[in-house]
Formats: structure tokens, C-alpha cells, sequence
């Protein structure tokens, strides 16, 4: 089991490696940082002045190396346009996007489980074809339009929920609901699939031939099995989420990661997108470990000894 | 002794979209304590479903009927599943065929024994735990204490079916139902497995219902015997009855399909039954055998026929072997003596 | 002996008016509700951008600031002019829906062509040769999913500069993790097949098998991952317009249109809810469509 997560933990550091690798390298190709750094009213002198000054014109790998060799000692940099260390700035936002992952997660699973397992106890029944009906409707709704719809409605109409901020958890709630939509689709159509066939398996069967009462065979017997594939999924789903929160923390004005690589990108800040990106997929590899430990945990077989 | 279960006539249909399957087509059966009854047949006699449907674990499109099924002198028919899920486990317990699939991977083997107990009776953990225990070691497994934290994948198949066997006997049941026992097993496994059962039929004094398809296993452990053919029970008797006489053609045939240490010579041909199980979807006329039957004759096809008595006359034993065949008893014994010397 | 003479004799008519199997397939193709309705869907959006120049009653870059804003034709206030009423800038939107599908169809397929013969190929190759292009592939894979790709593919146009181009070549070069996940895992089961053994005994070379054995037996899975995907790139497109890093304006996106609408929603709706529609129901039918072909070629795979 060590050896296991050991290799686990080394193939992780590997890609946390290469993404920081391929985002750098697009970022320099795509742009010029000098440029950014000199700003808008700057000279060809500036910026060739910045470009020696801050070894912008060195070759690419040393450029890489030297960033490294920083990031490896707690130093991602600083923000161009802030003139503030990067790190800082990224672990005072972070626990927003986090929170609102976290919430949004929370209500796919609260909604797609419970359709799962009641589509998989009657199939092909009204209740299976509501809980595909919302399936395949979630997955076509462009998340910042239903974001929209919901400031439209929620907010301004019936004036139940805050539109902008993150003062209180009020305000996360419709956030949550925009950017979590987009998994239960997913996590639904798995944790029915998994209960119908967990259903058809000889223990559910002896299960019952114990006279376990229905309720015990469906939670303790049933769903333990099933949902054994839902916890990864919703890891990955998880790492999405935090990826892909840039839309709704603008529209919801969410002083989140996503929020900060809005402003980053508008203004060219490489250092912070560099470092936005890394985070993004350090979270998403740290979610996918925890998942396969979870994973281990969950399902005995997968224990080695 | 009076009977632990009695069921007449009962009935299984299943609706299909090419129509009707009628499964089960009026058997009826008894089982008491301390008995074994063996009902043999081979695949898609409707035997596995005629087990599960004692209990109620049909699939939800079957239709059981019956003209009673009496179990303790409660009838079974009609009973909520609320009030059946009390009866399963407690008063009647189930082994399947399959050990290496029965038992839920997730939850160690003492969560699984001591759940039985705890659901059916008003008891401790550490009661249920000692019972758990007891049994296992009852069932010859070695280090019981130590089994009660394994996951089923740590163990074999035949201990997987030995833990199942400890299961079904945690409520201290009345009857027992077994569906193959031991099919999935080696064969060495096998007279274990078999023995155990009989020793702990002894001891708690288990009525207990055998489904297999394997004559041997008949042979070692059946006080009845029921040979249940395309739905219906062709043949039903004691052990000895079935063995020493058998009446109806189909149990002939099986019968001699199997070598004989000691009287099958060497290059002898075996028996073999042609043709195959005819299909049970839609009306069904006459003897479902007749196609394959040696002795067959038109009078086969005209209606159903009922289980008529071997012996003739107003014994007392007269009315345990039943068979049904339009032939006499008489001239089934005769066939048998032509096949023997064959 | 009779059943040797019966496989030689003639067929009987039973069994020469049964159905082939493709039109078997044909048949549960159109009986399947979601193929159709999916698939007219479909159809209608593809005639609307093959045919804009003809049935759009404007131009779509026709402004005109004296009827700027006005409603739809079920409000009170609308009329038979402009059936979907005009935008900010006093453009017809029924035009503007109706050019906009030009840019949304024609980004889906191109990002889905170029993602999936990247994705193919890798995970084609990855699934064949098994062994350390397996680990160098699912290491490029596993990277490429740890990217969050929105920001990515933001930050790149947005120093590159975005146009309709770009837009299909980041996404296209984005989102070919699918393809690979999926026709690896398809070419693994594939592979394992007894008549893929058969063709190396026989010599075929490497190339001769994966396109005649490989390929045919995985080229369903690859159509329902290709629609799905094209359902990807239009939702990534539309939220790239919006945040107005994808296609610029005055280019009739329908993400771009959410956008510029925006300030008008609260009292004139319909300025995001009728290109927000149109992006779900495109979505909607490709997605439809997608499954379909999943359950009438290869139903063991629905869930």
C-alpha cells in the first residue's frame, strides 16, 4: 500500500511538473511579458530596458529553470501589475473558490444520488425518465446563461438571493447551483447505472433471503457498492469545477481564484496565471489521490494485504 | 410429525413479450424437520425458481399461485414483504449456488453473520458476536475469531460457502433451503460441504429442501426425492423407491445415464436422453417428455395427466411414490428390466 | 443426417424476406425518439447555416439605432418585421440567430475534427502498442486533464489576440482528451479480439491492421465521443464569446450576443434568453443525437 501511494505521489509530481512546464512555455510563446510588465505607454527602449533587466530574453529553459528553481522554494514571483508576491495573493483567494467548489459539489451530489438510486429502484418508471430528462437538460444549458437566468429571477424578480459578493453563504448559493448543474448530470447517470447493477448482484439477492428490511438491503448493502465509482468521479468533477469557476466568479463578482485569473488575463499578469494554473492543477492532482485512497477505503478488494 | 411446510399446486408464469413461460406447472411438495427432500432436475426445470419462490425472491414479473403454501401453519401467500422479510432468516434460511458472489465484498464476514442476528432477535453485540462465532466454528472453520474481521475476498470459495452455511443456521431456522450448493465447488469441497449439512441437520434437527441436478448428491443425502421435469414433477418418492424402482421414463433415463463403478464394462455405452427440454411458452398438451420419451404413443398427447401411486392398494406406504406416465406401473417396471439388460 | 441436408437446401421465404441487418439497424435508428428529435434539430440548425444568406430577412451587421431594442413578436409591443426583435445596436436578431449558426456549427465540427485526430491517433496508439507509449500517452493525458482548460484557453487568446481562427485552433488542440481516453480504452478491447491476433500471425503489417481490423470495430464508439465533443466546443465557445475573449464582435456568436445583451436583461429578457435557447437546443439535439447512436449501435454502453 505504501509502495502504492508512493508511486502515486511521484507520477503526481511528474505532471505537476509538466503543467507548470506547458503552461509557461504557451504563456511565453502566446505573449510578451515585457510588453505586459512596461505597460501601455511604454517605449521600445522600456522594453527592451525590462526584457535584459529581467532576463526575458534568455533562452526558454533557463527562463523555466530560473522560475523553478523560485517555485520550488515557496517564491512563485511577483505580480506584475500588483507588485506583490503571487503566493500571497493566491492563498488569500483561493478559500473562496474552494468554498464555492465545495458547495457546488455538495449540491450535485444532493441532487443526482438520491435521482439516481430512485431512477435504478423503479427503471423506466416517471421517476426514471425525470431524473434522465434532467440529465440530458443539464448537460446542454451553457452554465453562465443559466447563471443569468437565476440573477433574473432569484435575485432580481422574487429578490430572494443576493446577486454579487461573497459576504455571506447567501451568496453562494446561487453560484453554487450555476457551476455545480454541470456534474449531476454525470454523477447521476453513474449512480444509477452502478445501482442497477449492484441490484442484480447474488448479495443483494442474499441479502434479502436474510430478511434484511428493504431499506437496510438498498443503503447498507446496495448503495455502499455503487457508489464506490461516484467518489472518484466526483474528485474529477471537483477538480473541474475549480478549474472552470472563472465564468461565475465574474458574473456573481466572486472574489475568487477564477476572478483573480480574469483580472490577471486582462491584464497580462504572467506571473499570476502561471501560478493560477499551477494551483488549479495541483488542487485537481491532490483531489485525485484523495479519491483513489478514498476509493481504497471504500472497496476492501482494492487494499492490498 | 406434522409438516413443517406444505405446498400444493403452485404455479409460476412468467410474462414474456413472445408470450406466457409458465415455469412451474402445479407441483406440490412438503418438508418436515429433520428431513431432507432432494428435488432434482436438470437445467430449466423451473427448480431454482420453485426454491426462491417459497421464500418470495421471484423476479418482480412472476405470477405465483398455489393452493396453499403453509409454512408453520401460516399461509405464505399474501404476506407483505414486510412481514415475509421477518419470516426469511429467521424461520427460514437460503444457501445459494454461487459462494464466490453471495456475500457483500464491502463489509467483513462478522458484520455480515452478526447483522442476522441482530435484525431478527433482541440481542447484544457481543452476543450476536459469540453466536457468529460459535457457528463458524461449528461449521469447521479453524481460527473463528480471527474470520469475524476478513473480507470474503480473503476466503475460498469453500469457506465463502461454509461462512453462508453458518449464516443460514445464526437465527436457528426451522427449515433450510438449499439452491446448489455445492455446483460451484470441487469436488472434494463437495462431500464436505454435503457432510457438514447432513451432520448439522442432526444436530438442530433442520428441515431441510436440496435443488440440485447431480444424482450422486441425491443418492448420499435425500430422504425424498421429487424429479421435476419441464415444470412438473414426473416422479416423487423416498430415496429408496426412486433408486431401487424408478417408474417414470425420464428418471429411468437419468438413472442410466450413470456409470456404475462395478457393473458399467468398459467400452458399455451410457445411456443418453435425446432431444432437448421442450419450450413451456404458451398451452401446453400432454406429457411435456413424449418427444423424447422411447415409449411414447399418442395416447401422450391427448391431456394432462395426473400423478398416479406406483404401488397399487390401500398401503400405508402406497401413497408416498407417485409418478406420472399414462403406462402402468407395471409396464414401466418391465422397461426398466429391458433397459438393464440392454 | 437430416440436419447435414437441411444447411445445404434452399433458403425458405422466411428467411429471405427477413430483414438485413442494416435495415434492422435503420429501423431502430428512426424508432429511436431521441435520433429523431435530435437529429430534425439538427437538420433544421444545418439548413439555417448552409442557407443564411437566403432566409435571413437582414443583414446581420446592419445597424440601425432608431429601432434598437424592440421586443419580440409575441410581446405586446413587437412586430412581424423583426419576429425575434432587434439588439442594442437596432440588428434584426432573427438574422443574427440565424448567421450565428454558421459560427457555432462550423467551430463545433472544425474543434472536433482537429481534437479528434489528435485524440485518435494518440489514444489509437496508446491502445495498440500497449507498454511505454501507453505510459508516455496517459502521462500526456493526465497532464492535459489536470489543465483547467477554460483558462487556458483564455489566457492564450487573450495574448494572442482571439478571432473565430484561433478560437477553433486552441479549443481543437484543447480538448482531445476524450478521443483519447475513449479509443484507447475501445482499441484495448479491440485489440484482445481473437481475428486481431489472426491478421499478426498472418503478417499483416501494423498499419494494415489497425486501420482494417482496429478501426471499423471502434469507429462507433468514435462517432458518439466526435458528436459529443462538438457539443463540448460549442458550450466552450459560447462561454469564450461571453467573456469576450472568443469570436469579437460584430460577429453574430450567440455567446457574443449573451454578452452584449447583458445589460439590457433585466428589463428586456428576451435579448439573452433567445440566443441563450438557441445554444441549448443546438446543445440539446447534438447531445440527443450523440446517446442515440450510442444505444442503436452499442446499447450494452448506456447508463
Amino acid at each position: 500500500m505504501l509502495i502504492y501511494s508512493l508511486k502515486r505521489l511521484g507520477v503526481a509530481l511528474l505532471v505537476a511538473f509538466a503543467v507548470s512546464m506547458i503552461t509557461f512555455a504557451l504563456l511565453r510563446f502566446s505573449g510578451d511579458p515585457a510588453a505586459a510588465m512596461a505597460g501601455e505607454a511604454a517605449t521600445e527602449e522600456d522594453i527592451s530596458y525590462i526584457r535584459t533587466h529581467y532576463g526575458f530574453d534568455r533562452p526558454l529553459y533557463e527562463q523555466y529553470g530560473r522560475w523553478l528553481g523560485n517555485a520550488l522554494q515557496g517564491d512563485f514571483g511577483q505580480s506584475i501589475y500588483l507588485k506583490v508576491p503571487v503566493a500571497g495573493v493566491i492563498a488569500e483567494k483561493a478559500p473562496v473558490t474552494m468554498k464555492l467548489g465545495a458547495f457546488a459539489l455538495t449540491f450535485a451530489l444532493v441532487l443526482a444520488i438520491p435521482l439516481g438510486v430512485l431512477a435504478a429502484i423503479r427503471p423506466n418508471s416517471i421517476f426514471d425518465r425525470v431524473a434522465l430528462t434532467i440529465a440530458v437538460v443539464g448537460q446542454a444549458l451553457p452554465s453562465f446563461f443559466f447563471a443569468l437566468i437565476m440573477i433574473i429571477f432569484f435575485g432580481v424578480t422574487l429578490r430572494w438571493l443576493p446577486i454579487s459578493g461573497s459576504a455571506s453563504w447567501k451568496n453562494f448559493i446561487m453560484p453554487s447551483i450555476a457551476l455545480g448543474y454541470y456534474a449531476t448530470p454525470a454523477i447521476m447517470r453513474l449512480t444509477r447505472a452502478g445501482m442497477l447493477d449492484v441490484l442484480a448482484s447474488d448479495y443483494i439477492r442474499t441479502a434479502r433471503a436474510k430478511g434484511l428490511r428493504p431499506g437496510v438491503v438498498l443503503f447498507k448493502h446496495a448503495l455502499r457498492n455503487a457508489i464506490i465509482p461516484v467518489v472518484s468521479l466526483s474528485a474529477v468533477q471537483l477538480g473541474f469545477m475549480l478549474g472552470g469557476s472563472i465564468v461565475i466568479e465574474t458574473i456573481f463578482s466572486l472574489n475568487g481564484l477564477g476572478n483573480l485569473a480574469w483580472l490577471s488575463i486582462q491584464r497580462s499578469d504572467f506571473e499570476m496565471m502561471q501560478a493560477i494554473v499551477l494551483s488549479v492543477a495541483t488542487f485537481y492532482i491532490l483531489l485525485t489521490f484523495l479519491a483513489d485512497l478514498l476509493n481504497a477505503f471504500l472497496d476492501p478488494r482494492i487494499r492490498v494485504g | 410429525m406434522s409438516n413443517l411446510l406444505d405446498v400444493k399446486n403452485l404455479t409460476l408464469d412468467l410474462p414474456l413479450s413472445a408470450g406466457v413461460l409458465h415455469a412451474v406447472r402445479g407441483i406440490s411438495f412438503s418438508a418436515k424437520r429433520g428431513e431432507t427432500l432432494c428435488i432434482v432436475g436438470e437445467s430449466g426445470c423451473g427448480k431454482s425458481l420453485t426454491s426462491l419462490a417459497i421464500m418470495n425472491l421471484l423476479p418482480k414479473i412472476t405470477e405465483r399461485k398455489a393452493d396453499h403454501m403453509i409454512f408453520e401453519g401460516q399461509e405464505l401467500q399474501g404476506l407483505s414483504e414486510n412481514q415475509m422479510s421477518d419470516i426469511r432468516g429467521n424461520k427460514m434460511g437460503m444457501i445459494f449456488q454461487e459462494p464466490m458472489t453471495s456475500l457483500n465484498p464491502a463489509y467483513t464476514v462478522g458484520d455480515q453473520l452478526m447483522e442476522m442476528l441482530l435484525r431478527h432477535r433482541k440481542v447484544s453485540r457481543n452476543e450476536a458476536k459469540e453466536r457468529a462465532i460459535y457457528l463458524l466454528e461449528k461449521v469447521g472453520i479453524t481460527a473463528a475469531a480471527s474470520r469475524l474481521g476478513q473480507y470474503p475476498h480473503q476466503l475460498s470459495g469453500g469457506l465463502r460457502q461454509r461462512v453462508m452455511i453458518a449464516m443460514t443456521l445464526m437465527c436457528d431456522p426451522a427449515l433450510i433451503i438449499a439452491d446448489e450448493p455445492t455446483t460451484a465447488l470441487d469436488v472434494t469441497i463437495q462431500a464436505q460441504i454435503l457432510l457438514l449439512l447432513a451432520e448439522l441437520q442432526r444436530e438442530f434437527n433442520v428441515g431441510v429442501i436440496l435443488i440440485t441436478h447431480d444424482l450422486g448428491i441425491v443418492a448420499r443425502v435425500a430422504d425424498r426425492v421429487a424429479v421435476m421435469y419441464a415444470g412438473e414433477f414426473v416422479e416423487e418418492g423416498t430415496a429408496d423407491e426412486i433408486f431401487n424402482n424408478p417408474t417414470h421414463p425420464y428418471t429411468q433415463g437419468l438413472l442410466d445415464c450413470i456409470p456404475i463403478p462395478g457393473k458399467t464394462k468398459r467400452g458399455e455405452h451410457l445411456g443418453a436422453i435425446p432431444g432437448i427440454v421442450p419450450s413451456l411458452i404458451g398451452d401446453i398438451q400432454g406429457c411435456s417428455f413424449r418427444d423424447r420419451c422411447p415409449y411414447a404413443s399418442s395416447a401422450c398427447g391427448e391431456h394432462g395427466i395426473e400423478l398416479s401411486s406406483v404401488k397399487e392398494g390401500g398401503d400405508d406406504a402406497a401413497g408416498t411414490h407417485l409418478y406420472r406416465c399414462v403406462l402402468s406401473a407395471a409396464e414401466c417396471a418391465e422397461n426398466l428390466k429391458t433397459m438393464g439388460a440392454a | 443426417m437430416s440436419e447435414v441436408a437441411k444447411s445445404t437446401s434452399v433458403p425458405t421465404a422466411e428467411e429471405i424476406l427477413a430483414p438485413s441487418p442494416m435495415q434492422l439497424l435503420l429501423g431502430r435508428t428512426l424508432g429511436h425518439a431521441g435520433i429523431t428529435i435530435g437529429g430534425a434539430v439538427l437538420l433544421i440548425m444545418l439548413f439555417m447555416a448552409l442557407f443564411a444568406p437566403w432566409i435571413a430577412p437582414f443583414d446581420p451587421y446592419d445597424q440601425e439605432l432608431s429601432r434598437r431594442l424592440i421586443p419580440p413578436v409575441w410581446h405586446e409591443k413587437g412586430n412581424w418585421t423583426h419576429v425575434f426583435g432587434t439588439d442594442g445596436f437596432g440588428r434584426d436578431y432573427l438574422t443574427r440567430i440565424i448567421y450565428g449558426s454558421q459560427i457555432s456549427l462550423m467551430i463545433g465540427f472544425l474543434a472536433m475534427l482537429i481534437s479528434g485526430i489528435i485524440g485518435t491517433t494518440m489514444g489509437v496508439a496508446a491502445g495498440y502498442f500497449g507498454g511505454r507509449v501507453d505510459m508516455v500517452i496517459m502521462f500526456f493525458i493526465t497532464t492535459r486533464l489536470a489543465m483547467p482548460v477554460i483558462l487556458v484557453a483564455l489566457a492564450i487568446v487573450a495574448l494572442i489576440g482571439s478571432s473565430l481562427e484561433i478560437v477553433i485552433l486552441v479549443l481543437g488542440f484543447l480538448i482531445w482528451d476524450r478521443f483519447a481516453v475513449v479509443m484507447r480504452s475501445a482499441t484495448q478491447q479491440v485489440r484482445s479480439m481473437d481475428y486481431v491476433t489472426a491478421a499478426r500471425a498472418l503478417g499483416c503489417s501494423t498499419l494494415r491492421i489497425i486501420l482494417g481490423e482496429i478501426m471499423p470495430n471502434i469507429v462507433n464508439a468514435l462517432i458518439v465521443v466526435a458528436t459529443l465533443e462538438v457539443a463540448h466546443a460549442v458550450l466552450l465557445e459560447a462561454a469564450l464569446s461571453f467573456l469576450g475573449l472568443g469570436v469579437q464582435p460584430p460577429q453574430p456568436s450567440w455567446g457574443l450576443m449573451i454578452s452584449e445583451g447583458k445589460g439590457y436583461m433585466l428589463f428586456k429578457p428576451w435579448v439573452i434568453g433567445i440566443p441563450g435557447t438557441a445554444i441549448f437546443l443546438l446543445v440539446l439535439a447534438i447531445n440527443l443525437l450523440g446517446d442515440g447512436i450510442r444505444d442503436v449501435t452499442a446499447p450494452e454502453n448506456r447508463n
